[in-house]
């Protein structure tokens, strides 16, 4: 995993987190919804905003499987690499 | 056994003042909120004056989060959230912990429509054939009960969370249906209001139907004279008006500041017949509107001190003044005092009644009755009914135990409240 790749999820998905939930929460293993508590509504958000930053494309079905951060980022990664 | 019903929390936010200090400054000493919009003016308007709360990015941040201001586009939203929230603090209540739930307390938060702005937005990116673009927020700042959706979330009510629509009748009648709700023991409190968005797209429609003044865009706070013989249409407003409704035991036992009493009202329509149309009233239905409100307070319409009209600075004004008349039975020197908002706000539309009702609670608290602004002449046909003096230009001292205040709306329907200092 390219920590350059971390970091910069890391940056989109904090504007998501609750106010009771610290960026420091955020680990690879973390669940975006379970753990991190984000708004499963909010979800579409952040994928938009993956899309713009990353100047990639993420399908329906690939939405599905990004649960926690490091799934983000292999999807992510399958497709700036 | 039916409760009683006051008001112990306002809000407001105005084209001439946000939050109650600013605004009870602005309503006594006759400050205009009106402005030059030069959007207006760039898209060809008619009209190019309007009443705005000048609401700044600092202030927003004292009601939503980082993540919510991050794409929020419906000023209505802003607005009513300003109100809403300052009205259920000012009234000394809490905001819910996370894991609770206030069943006893219900939002009813009225709107024309919400989040013009995003649904513009909304719509560019649709036709664009972009409508997985359009992020998660598309449906809740543009569906009507977002207001009371935002509000509900923030406060964590439990008790009914809706939104009332009547045009610009619409934020009196929110009035009506809390009071009704915690008087039946429905509810023990209710956030009572309403709101109305800003901009070209909410006022092109009413420019369109040549019934905004286009005379005074060199003049902007001279535009709105309500009752005057050279008014010659309204200035469109926006903003938010909120009170706290809630049972007098309630209120009595947590040692709540009360306002005043809600005494009664009534609400009707006109069916649009006898005169009635979908945008004038049936006068009829009026008169039969405000004698109901006045039946059902158990009040004589002589002891009404004061009227907060809906006189919106058209040709109706005279219509206006005939029925209050004929309903109240009352004529010459012996009609109350009667002013409107809207000289100084324009009209807020589905906000005006709620932002007048807090301007109207303010007068019973203060003593004082607001001075109407851009007087001086006085409609010939409305001298031919009630007395100069009934018409103050500028503040007037007076004890105020009951005050009255209608909204008339599109659709052809009317509401009318009867507020009371409260006695034992």
């Amino acid at each position: 995993m390219n920590t350059k790749h971390y970091d910069e999820l890391k940056n989109i998905i904090k504007i998501y987190l609750p106010e009771d939930v610290s960026v420091d929460d955020i680990k690879p293993t973390s669940h975006l919804t379970q753990e991190l508590n984000i708004n499963s509504a909010n979800l579409v958000d952040i994928v938009l905003d993956v899309e713009d930053h990353f100047d990639i494309t993420i399908e329906d079905d690939e939405i599905e499987k990004m649960e926690t951060v490091k799934s983000a980022i292999e999807i992510i990664e399958a497709k700036v690499l | 056994m039916k409760n009683r019903v006051v008001i112990t929390g306002m809000g407001v936010c105005a084209p001439n003042g946000i939050g109650l200090a600013q605004f009870s400054d602005a309503i006594f000493s006759g400050k205009s909120g009106v402005t030059f919009h030069q959007q207006l003016a760039d898209l060809n308007f008619g009209c190019q004056i309007a009443g705005q709360p000048d609401v700044t990015p600092e202030l927003l941040k004292k009601y939503f989060t980082p993540l919510q201001l991050r794409d929020l586009q419906s000023s209505g939203i802003e607005y009513g959230m300003i109100a809403g929230v300052d009205a259920w603090k000012d009234a000394g209540l809490n905001i819910m912990d996370k894991d609770a739930v206030d069943y006893d307390s219900g939002i009813i938060f009225g709107v024309s429509l919400l989040g013009a702005e995003k649904f513009r937005s909304a719509i560019y990116q649709t036709d664009e054939g972009k409508v997985r673009r359009l992020g998660s927020t598309t449906v809740i700042q543009t569906m009507a009960s977002g207001i009371s959706a935002y509000l509900g979330g923030y406060i964590g009510c439990g008790n009914q969370v809706t939104t009332n629509s009547s045009a610009c009748t619409t934020g009196l009648e929110s009035v009506l249906m809390g009071y009704e709700r915690v008087r039946n023991g429905d509810a023990v409190r209710m956030l009572v209001g309403s709101c109305n968005d800003s901009g070209p797209y909410i006022w092109g429609g009413f420019d369109a139907m040549r019934v905004l003044t286009k005379k005074y865009n060199e003049n902007p706070t001279a535009g709105s004279r309500p009752m005057q013989e050279d008014a010659n249409g309204f200035v469109p407003g926006s903003g938010a008006g909120a009170l706290v409704l809630e049972s007098l035991d309630s209120a009595l036992s947590r040692g709540a500041r009360i306002y005043a009493e809600v005494l009664g009202g009534a609400v009707n329509s006109g069916g649009q017949r006898m005169g009635g149309t979908m945008t004038a009233p049936n006068s009829e239905a009026v008169q039969h509107c405000i004698r109901t409100a006045v039946r059902n307070s158990h009040i004589d319409s002589q002891d009404i001190d004061t009227i907060n009209g809906h006189l919106t600075s058209t040709g109706m004004c005279p219509t206006e003044i005939k029925n209050w008349s004929e309903a109240l039975e009352l004529r010459g020197k012996d009609f109350p005092y009667i002013n409107s908002l809207k000289s100084m706000t324009g009209h807020c539309l589905a906000a005006a009644g709620s932002i007048e009702t807090v301007a109207t609670i303010l007068e019973l608290k203060n003593n004082k009755v607001f001075g109407n602004i851009n007087t001086g002449n006085l409609h010939p046909d409305i001298k031919g009914i009630i007395d100069d003096s009934c018409v103050p230009s500028h503040t007037v001292n007076k004890t105020i135990c009951i005050a009255a205040k209608a909204s008339f709306g599109f659709g052809d329907v009317n509401c009318c409240m009867i507020f009371k200092k409260l006695t034992a």
